[in-house]
């Protein structure tokens, strides 16, 4: 009755010989290595980036352990973190601004395991150390911005049909419009009606007052702050590329809050400056109407700010674009004059929008301003030669080409479509990161190793075949982990341990079992079904409802509670397995064939 | 070798009246603990900023204390933490004008005094995350409640549900308990802790409820707390193996874990003890308080067989 057919025994093969391979490539460790990834869409990781990349290291004399290609960029590896950072500058040096190099760790498995998919354990910030942000998005400013904008093409509205009116103006999400009329009331309602269909507007009679106060509909409100959050997480992507990290980790979480992961970052202030940035363009059309001087009032409806070199500049409040309408800014050259110039592609309604704007203004500046930190500054002040449509703009004059450079620069990275703010921080240290790892590594091993001689002692060899149970749990566990390449953090590490102890507990439900059945006085044979049958029950109802605190585990935890989840989840299920089939199949394999059976050995 | 050769079942509901009494006073010592001292919330649920430095010779807590006072931080906590080398430095959000950036001007402070200083670690918490994190865990503590509950009467009857997650909640107040009496930090790692003790020592209960279950419908003619004693006895061997078992991976981890992994592991010890104790002494006489009784199980047992694997 103790006995397996073969597909089992077979099955149990199979899996333990996937979990040995999947878990080998944690044995081989990781080299430090350079990564390098193109940045432009037309330019791809292939043969020709590998040459290269191969040329500049073998011109500098930099002994490597490979150079392999994968899907989205180059790997090279090297023996030490010093050669590591010396190619990493003779790279950027030579591939320039097209490519990011970013340092990584790379692990030194075998490529057939790499071909596998066999990949070593994705480790935690915890463990290899970085720089965990929690962003929170500032939805009220980006939600008043657009309310800004509607007011601005409510008054030319209102200017374009000739209606009178005494006053727009916005207070916090509210736009009030002021007339002397109930008439043309009702007509700028009517006209409104059919131009803002995101809008709410209510007609009102305060005092003697005739208004009507404009509010964004709901449901637009959700789409602002959608694609507020998608347009900063653009953003902050091509800000992490800047600071050349490899394997950033950048992600929305909840309605308004983006997580930024940076693997390895050492230089927090540096990282935090340029996450943090919270600068946003806008385009305005410049006052030279009016002439002012420094510190005197400056005339209704207009603003003062300042170029890079200092001169001071009159600019209308009105916005003409947002930064947010800006696809693209790439530096180069005005095809007629030669002449360093930036060129701009606008997305659709940046293009219609321009080009009303441009056809009004021909003649006149238009300025680019950057708002960092509530600050605004003039980056550059065109003038408009000719009415641009097809949303290609090029600017150019008074530049050089690392001002052109600077500009795209800005232009690309400089937009968000609200500003954010830094509400969690979580740094470790590389060294914190490797103590954790030790730390995390001995407890299991020294944990495993007492139960081990414990099991042993008290059962024999159903001892033995607990430990063998449960280590190709633990072999199973560390093989899953690696296969969904699930975070494992310092919490994850207590979690392996802890199922560890968890574990045992099916063998000894079991081997109890199996004693009292013995006691009872039934043949040995009998007593090892009995034990494993009857506790099969106890084991898969405690087992279901520890997973159903570590299912609420993963849904409310954050970060590295999160990574305790995951593992005692897998833990559960490995050892359901291991204890059950695993240790089952051992024991028909040593006592199953034996039809009679005196003794067996259980303490 | 075998530990327990126990010949006849212990009466251990006939202890009813002591073990009720002893649980109820823990209890509310637990409950009065945490109502009078509170707990000691980390950074991760009041908001702050700590950081771990690390120094290439020993250092002294209050020559950085003095530093932090040229910046403006006054009432900030510095600590030796570990070795003589490495220094915890806590500043409360109240004290906190710069939000993120406050730890890269502290780490420039020390450093104008000793270049060697090493950052180790980095924590600063908002106070709209905390707030959070404490909604969350609370709503998690109440979900994993109702679910281990819901799951037990499905599988058994209602009353053993509700017995053994108010035996389970028993052991989370006294755990609470523990950490407010000696002020311990709770963290979230700490919170994780609790859950995971919820999971697992409903297992002890489990077990012994199984045992209940399978008694009922072996011995007939048997009295109530007769069956219960009877299932306790049976699998105290069981019991106490798993959770030494347990308890030897969770001191591992109490001693080499290190800091981060050291409250974790102390909350779990403490649940693993007290798990044996409620899922016996507290879980089975509430079932007995409830009037268990074998038509329970004649009216649900077809309900239980369709269940099974």
């Amino acid at each position: 009755m103790n006995r397996y057919p073969l597909w089992k025994y077979l099955l149990v093969m199979v899996v333990i010989i996937f979990g040995f391979i999947y878990t080998l490539p944690n044995f081989y460790g990781e080299s430090p290595a350079v990564q390098i990834l193109p940045l432009r869409a037309n330019l791809k990781a292939d043969h020709a980036l590998l040459q290269r990349v191969d040329q500049a290291i073998r011109a500098a004399n930099l002994g490597t352990e490979g150079v392999v290609l994968d899907s989205t960029s180059v790997k090279v590896r090297f023996n030490s973190t010093d050669t590591q950072l010396k190619a990493k500058d003779i790279l950027q040096s030579q591939l320039g601004d097209d490519y990011m190099v970013a340092v990584n760790l790379v692990s030194r498995s075998p490529q057939w395991l790499t071909a596998m998919n066999a990949q070593p354990m994705y480790l935690g910030l915890d463990l290899r150390g970085g720089v965990h942000l929690l962003l929170q998005i500032d939805m009220s400013s980006a939600l008043e911005k657009a309310v800004e904008a509607a007011s601005g093409d409510m008054r030319s509205v209102l200017r374009e049909r000739n209606i009178a009116y005494s006053g727009v103006s916005r207070e916090g999400r509210e736009v009030t419009v002021r007339f002397r009329d109930e008439e043309m009331r009702n007509k700028a309602l009517a006209e409104f009606r059919q131009r803002f269909g995101n809008l709410n507007f209510i007609d009102k009679n305060a005092g003697n007052e005739i208004v009507l106060l404009a509010t964004i509909r709901p449901e637009e409100e959700k789409r602002i702050q959608e694609s507020a959050v998608q347009q900063n997480l653009v953003t902050l992507r091509n800000r992490v590329n800047e600071l050349g990290v490899a394997e950033p980790i950048i992600q929305q979480q909840g309605v308004d809050r983006i997580v930024v992961q940076l693997p390895g970052v050492l230089d927090t202030a540096h990282a935090k400056d340029i996450i943090g940035r919270t600068a946003t363009l806008e385009v305005r059309l410049v006052d030279d109407e009016h002439s002012f001087s420094e510190g005197s009032p400056v005339p209704f409806g207009t603003e003062m700010f300042k170029d890079r070199d200092g001169t001071a500049l009159l600019v209308k409040k009105n916005v003409l674009l947002t930064g947010e309408r800006i696809q693209d800014a790439q530096p180069g050259f005005d095809n007629r004059t030669n002449e360093p110039a930036v060129h701009i592609n606008l997305d659709g309604a940046g293009t219609r929008k321009f080009k009303e704007a441009t056809r009004e203004n021909v003649g006149k500046r238009m300025a680019i301003l950057l708002f960092e930190r509530g600050k605004g500054e003039v980056i550059t002040a065109p003038v408009i030669r000719e009415e641009i449509g097809g949303g290609r703009v090029q600017i150019s004059g008074q530049m050089d080409t690392k001002e052109a450079n600077d500009i795209s620069l800005l232009l690309r990275a400089g937009a968000l479509a609200a500003p954010m703010e830094i509400i969690e921080e979580r740094t470790v240290g590389p060294s914190l990161g490797a103590d954790n790892i030790t730390r995390g590594f001995q407890s299991t091993q020294i944990g495993f190793a007492a139960i081990a001689i414990f099991m042993i002692a008290y059962y024999l060899m159903f001892g033995m075949v607990s430990v063998l149970a449960l280590g190709s749990n633990l072999l199973l566990l560390v093989a899953l982990l690696s296969m969904l390449q699930a975070t494992l953090t310092l919490p994850g590490m207590a979690g392996i341990a802890l199922t560890l102890g968890m574990a045992i507990d099916a063998n000894v439900l079991i081997n109890e079992r199996i004693r009292e059945e013995l006691r009872n006085g039934i043949t040995p044979q009998a007593a090892i079904h009995a034990g494993y049958e009857n506790a099969f029950r106890t084991i898969l109802d405690s087992n279901i409802t520890t997973l159903i605190a570590g299912i609420a585990l993963f849904m409310f935890g954050s970060g590295a509670v999160r990574g305790f989840a995951v593992v005692l989840c897998l833990g559960i299920l490995t050892s359901m397995f291991s204890a059950v089939l695993i240790s089952r199949a051992l024991v028909n394999l040593i006592y199953g064939r034996k039809p009679r059976l005196t003794k067996i050995s259980i303490g | 070798m075998e530990f327990f050769k126990i010949k006849r079942d212990i009466p251990f509901m006939s202890y009813g009246k002591y073990t009720t009494t002893i649980s109820l006073v823990t209890f509310i010592l637990a409950v009065f603990f945490i109502a009078t001292k509170g707990l000691n919330f980390g950074v991760d649920f009041t908001g702050g900023t700590v950081m771990e430095v690390h120094y290439s010779q020993a250092a002294d807590p209050g020559r950085v204390r003095e530093q932090l006072a040229g910046i403006g931080l006054n009432d900030v906590l510095v600590q030796n933490f570990g070795s003589s080398h490495d220094v915890l430095i806590q500043v409360s959000l109240k004290q906190n004008v710069v939000g993120a950036n406050l730890s890269e001007m502290i780490l420039a402070q020390l450093r104008q005094q000793d270049a060697s200083v090493e950052m180790r670690r980095v924590e600063f918490v908002g106070p709209q995350v905390g707030k959070d994190l404490v909604e969350n865990g609370a709503l998690a503590l109440l979900i994993v409640s109702m679910g281990i509950a819901c799951y037990l009467w499905l599988r058994f009857e209602w009353k053993f549900g509700l017995a053994a997650v108010i035996a389970n909640l028993h052991d989370v107040v006294i755990i609470l308990g523990f950490f407010a009496f000696f002020q311990w930090d709770f963290s979230l790692t700490v919170l994780a802790a609790l859950l995971a003790v919820l999971g697992y020592s409903v297992n002890e209960s489990v077990v012994v409820f199984d045992r209940i279950r399978e008694n009922f419908r072996k011995m007939r003619k048997t009295g109530v707390a007769e069956i219960i004693d009877n299932a306790i006895t049976r699998t105290m061997s069981r019991t106490i193996i798993t959770h030494f078992s347990t308890q030897l991976v969770v001191t591992a981890m109490l001693f080499l874990g290190g800091e981060t992994l050291h409250y974790f592991a102390l909350a779990l010890t403490i649940g693993i003890l007290f798990s044996i104790y409620s899922s016996v002494l507290v879980a089975s006489p509430l079932l007995m308080l409830m009037g268990v009784s074998r038509e329970d199980f004649i009216k649900t047992e077809k309900v239980a067989e369709e269940v099974m694997p």
